[in-house]
């Protein structure tokens, strides 16, 4: 765990940086109720693509959303090695499918860049900044907007 | 005092008013089958006296100024001068209802229209005009120092047993008056027991500047000639210890000494520096130094604003908990039985594990694991206890459904009550209420006869509704039993046919004719009234029960009455189903939906439609659904030869059957929401963790089959004109 704060503002904030396919994401750590293996997850019906279905965590029934499906990146092949990033997002608690967490930063709100104006759906709606770190660019993941609310309305 | 204490006081009171509420519905259906033991109407006046006490403090003056008339009335009972007979009981169930609805109004802040229940008021008011008597407080002519209580028609008769003579002190405190109590009462109460003879001690009232209108300031020393045990004297203060300094003893005690009044008198000045209580100065009558306006002491109690100590205290004054008791928060509780749910299916994982380990051999871990197992079932079970309660406040609100329907349909109808104290879910109890209040209005509106045609029937003019409850394996039963006159067969199925609900030449059996009530449509006109025709039939109250993983059945004999019986689960939190295979997938199906399973042969399937398939059993057709494509579990439909149906039945009793792979077990299964983390699933009513700590859905039979099939004919033809 290597710390790369980029300067000594009191507003720092930790990071969680993962790998969806070939490109890095990071989500703030307080959102991040903990890290776990993958377990196959019973399907839903009539459920987006993106969602991969429900897994038991200690006896919630915890939603699985496959970041790469949600990203347009394509469906993500879980192994035993894939990564579930467990988040709470209000009240909602949900499990995000990853390739494997890289990184945990420390940085601060100022260094954050806006999102560089590309056309790509990901872009617009995920990201709502980057960091550069040693030459990688991280892009911030909304929360908010990778969750399955969408079922809600659909019932 | 911040907003949030008073918030905090304010939720206990409206929670201690529920229990004396329902204590007061207990005393009173007591007395009114007449056991008017002086228990339990002292228990009913200390209920309506604690809320009328409560409700001073936060200033709801409808609710006090209600439940003062309804005290009084009930203070003539207490003392004897009113009888509660029935002409006497039903208003006084009524002002029940009437205090009811004010606490509940009060609590949610709202308004009932005084309007409204003024005849109640007026009626009970009128209980203690009887003989030309009148509220007392108005009565009494008051001295300014020494005052005779002794009222000659309240003296007991003079008897041969031995009197005793009693010195008594009483010297209230500002609580007291605070907490809507008079001390009046109190001497009066005393003054009953014997001859009294009363002397106010007015020398602690200060000066006009320096009075508080909220102090007490008076004392009372009464002499008392009575028969009664000390005891009993000592009786007279339940309602005001704590709140007064008392003193009672017996003669040939040594006598208090005015230094002991000046003590008790220092004492309680102490605790509360200032001036005349407005009540005092209204009760003696005296050219006191306080001069105001004659006020009413519910007045003056809601003009006082009291520090949560003593609200609290007035509160715990006159509640009596029969049991120790803690109020919990009904989430901390949920999460317990959630935690053990999840116990329990890790020991189920860990039994799993162990022997596919191949560790049986072991014997020392085999009792290990048993021991583990009985464990953590008994502590499942005592958790499932705490949220457990009683069905018997549910009954009692049954009490006053029938009262109001009696009423309004002038019929006579007593409620009989068994098996109260059983106990179910909390959870089950709340979602119980609404089916149970629409069978007892049923019952008493269409079940019981009018007296007149009772009389003709040769029955006692007054009719009978039973409820009860009890455990039977794990489950509970509700029932409800009516001794009127049963289903008309005859006009049921008249009506089913002009609805179209059955054709006109159906073989139908008596028990089928009865649960044509049940279908959707069919109560919507001809049984209309204006209490139970809400637009809700029994197929509603079918639903609510099926909702609840319940069943219910009416058996009826025309001339003796009809009984309507509910097996219910004692609890939501565990269902029992049956865990079905549907493409590699475990699917779990309420027992309660399912009819029966039947392995569908060749030439029972039929095509209907493009993709639509019906299953004939015993000549009926039936509509096939495939739980696999239905839930996108595969493309193509399954075969049926190589597939399982489940006949299901739904809460409007229409009839699909479900094809699924295979059978795998029956079992009880933990629910778990689907809701918090993701939402709503059509066709999933919730999920549950399998043995193997995966996550299984379980089906939602009527959501699944009327959104599959609703434009077919056979739907169509099932369901008749809209429900």
């Amino acid at each position: 765990m290597q710390d790369v704060s980029s300067s000594a503002n009191s507003a720092n904030r930790e990071f969680v940086a993962f790998r969806v396919g070939a490109q890095e994401f990071c989500i703030d750590i307080m959102g991040v109720r903990e890290i776990r293996g993958w377990t196959p997850a019973t399907p839903l019906p009539h459920a987006p693509a993106y969602v991969r279905g429900v897994i038991n965590l200690r006896g919630a029934v915890l939603p699985i959303v496959d970041l790469a499906m949600r990203f347009g990146l394509g469906l993500t092949e879980p192994t035993p090695r894939s990564v579930i990033i467990v988040v709470q997002v209000y009240q909602q608690v949900v499990g995000l499918l990853v390739d494997a967490v890289s990184d945990i930063l420390t940085t601060s709100e100022a260094s954050m860049q806006p999102t560089p104006d590309v056309a790509s759906d990901l872009a617009k709606n995920f990201v709502k900044g980057v960091y550069a770190v040693e030459g990688r660019m991280i892009s911030i993941v909304t929360l908010e907007s990778v969750l399955p609310i969408a079922a809600k309305a659909a019932a | 005092m911040t907003v949030d204490t008073m918030a905090a006081i304010r939720q206990t009171f409206f929670q201690e008013c529920e229990e004396q509420l329902s204590e007061m519905e207990v005393g009173l259906l007591a007395m009114d089958e007449g056991n008017a033991d002086s228990e339990t109407v002292n228990a009913v006046f200390r209920a309506v006296h604690s809320i009328k006490g409560g409700a001073g403090a936060f200033k709801l003056t409808a609710l006090v100024q209600f439940a003062h008339t309804f005290e009084t009335a009930l203070d003539f009972v207490r003392s004897g001068k009113l009888h509660p007979t029935a002409d006497v009981m039903k208003p006084m169930l009524r002002a029940a209802d009437v205090l009811a609805d004010l606490v509940e109004a009060s609590r949610d802040g709202k308004e009932i229209d005084e309007s409204s229940y003024a005849a109640i008021a007026a009626e009970v008011k009128a209980l203690t005009m009887i003989d030309g008597a009148e509220e007392v407080e108005e009565v009494i002519d008051f001295q300014p120092t020494v005052i005779d209580f002794g009222l000659p028609d309240l003296t007991p008769e003079p008897a041969a047993a031995p009197v005793h003579d009693y010195r008594v002190g009483f010297t209230p405190r500002p609580e007291l008056y605070a907490n809507a109590n008079e001390a009046v009462l109190v001497i009066r109460e005393l003054s009953r027991l014997g001859q009294a003879e009363t002397t106010c001690d007015v020398s602690a009232v200060p000066d006009l500047e320096t009075i508080d209108p909220n102090g007490a300031y008076l004392s009372w020393n009464i002499k008392l000639s009575s028969e009664v045990a000390i005891e009993a004297v000592r009786e007279v203060f339940e309602f005001v210890e704590g709140e007064a300094e008392i003193s009672v003893e017996a003669d040939g005690q040594p006598e208090i000494s005015d230094a002991d009044i000046a003590a008790l008198l220092a004492q309680a000045l102490g605790s509360a520096p200032a001036a005349e209580s407005e009540q005092a100065s209204n009760v003696t009558n005296a050219e006191g130094p306080v001069q105001s306006d004659p006020v009413q002491p519910e007045q003056v109690a809601s003009e006082t604003a009291l520090p949560p100590a003593q609200v609290a205290e007035a509160v715990k004054t006159v509640a009596v908990p029969t049991q120790t008791t803690i109020r919990v928060e009904f989430d901390r509780v949920d999460r317990l039985i959630n935690l053990v749910g999840e116990l329990v299916i890790n020991q189920a994982m860990l039994s799993q594990r162990v022997i596919e380990a191949n560790f049986a051999g072991s014997s020392s871990v085999i009792i290990g694991l048993e021991e583990l197992e009985q464990l953590t079932r008994e502590i499942q079970e005592s958790v499932m206890a705490i949220r457990a309660q009683p069905v018997k406040p549910l009954f009692q609100r049954m009490s006053r459904i029938v009262r109001e329907v009696a009423d309004a349909t002038g019929k006579q109808v007593r409620l009989k009550t068994d098996g109260e104290a059983t106990e179910v879910d909390k959870t089950v109890v709340e979602r119980l209420a609404e089916p149970l209040t629409h069978m007892i209005r049923n019952a008493v509106d269409h079940g019981i006869e009018s007296p007149e045609e009772r009389i003709a029937a040769g029955k006692p003019p007054e009719g009978n509704v039973r409820l009860s409850a009890a455990h039977r394996s794990g489950r509970i039963v509700i029932e409800i039993t009516d001794d009127g006159a049963g289903i008309n067969r005859q006009k049921v199925r008249a009506s089913a046919i002009k609805k179209g609900l059955i054709s006109a030449d159906a073989q139908l059996s008596d028990s089928d004719i009865d649960n044509l009530l049940f279908l959707p449509g069919f109560s919507t006109a001809a049984t209309i009234s204006s209490i139970s025709g809400r637009g809700v039939g029994m197929d509603v109250v079918k639903r609510s029960i099926l909702a609840l993983g319940g069943r219910i059945s009416i058996s009826s004999r025309p001339g003796f009455g009809s009984t309507f019986s509910m097996s219910l689960p004692l609890t939501l939190a565990v269902l029992d189903g049956m865990a079905v295979s549907v493409a590699g997938q475990t699917l779990v199906v309420p027992l309660t939906a399912i009819v029966e399973t039947l392995k569908p042969k060749k030439g029972e399937i039929h095509g209907i439609g493009a993709d639509s398939r019906v299953m004939a059993i015993r000549n009926t057709f039936v509509p096939l659904i495939d739980v696999g494509t239905q839930m996108g579990f595969r493309e193509a439909p399954a075969d049926p030869e190589h597939s399982v149906a489940i006949l299901v039945e739904t809460g409007g009793g229409a009839r699909n059957a479900l094809l699924v792979d295979s059978i795998q077990d029956q079992r009880q299964v933990v629910i778990k929401s689907l809701e918090a983390n993701y939402g709503t699933v059509a066709g999933i009513a919730a999920a549950t963790i399998l043995g193997d700590g995966r996550v299984a859905l379980i089906l939602d039979v009527d959501a699944l089959v009327t959104g599959s099939f609703e434009d077919q004919i056979a739907a169509a033809a099932r369901y008749g004109t809209e429900g």
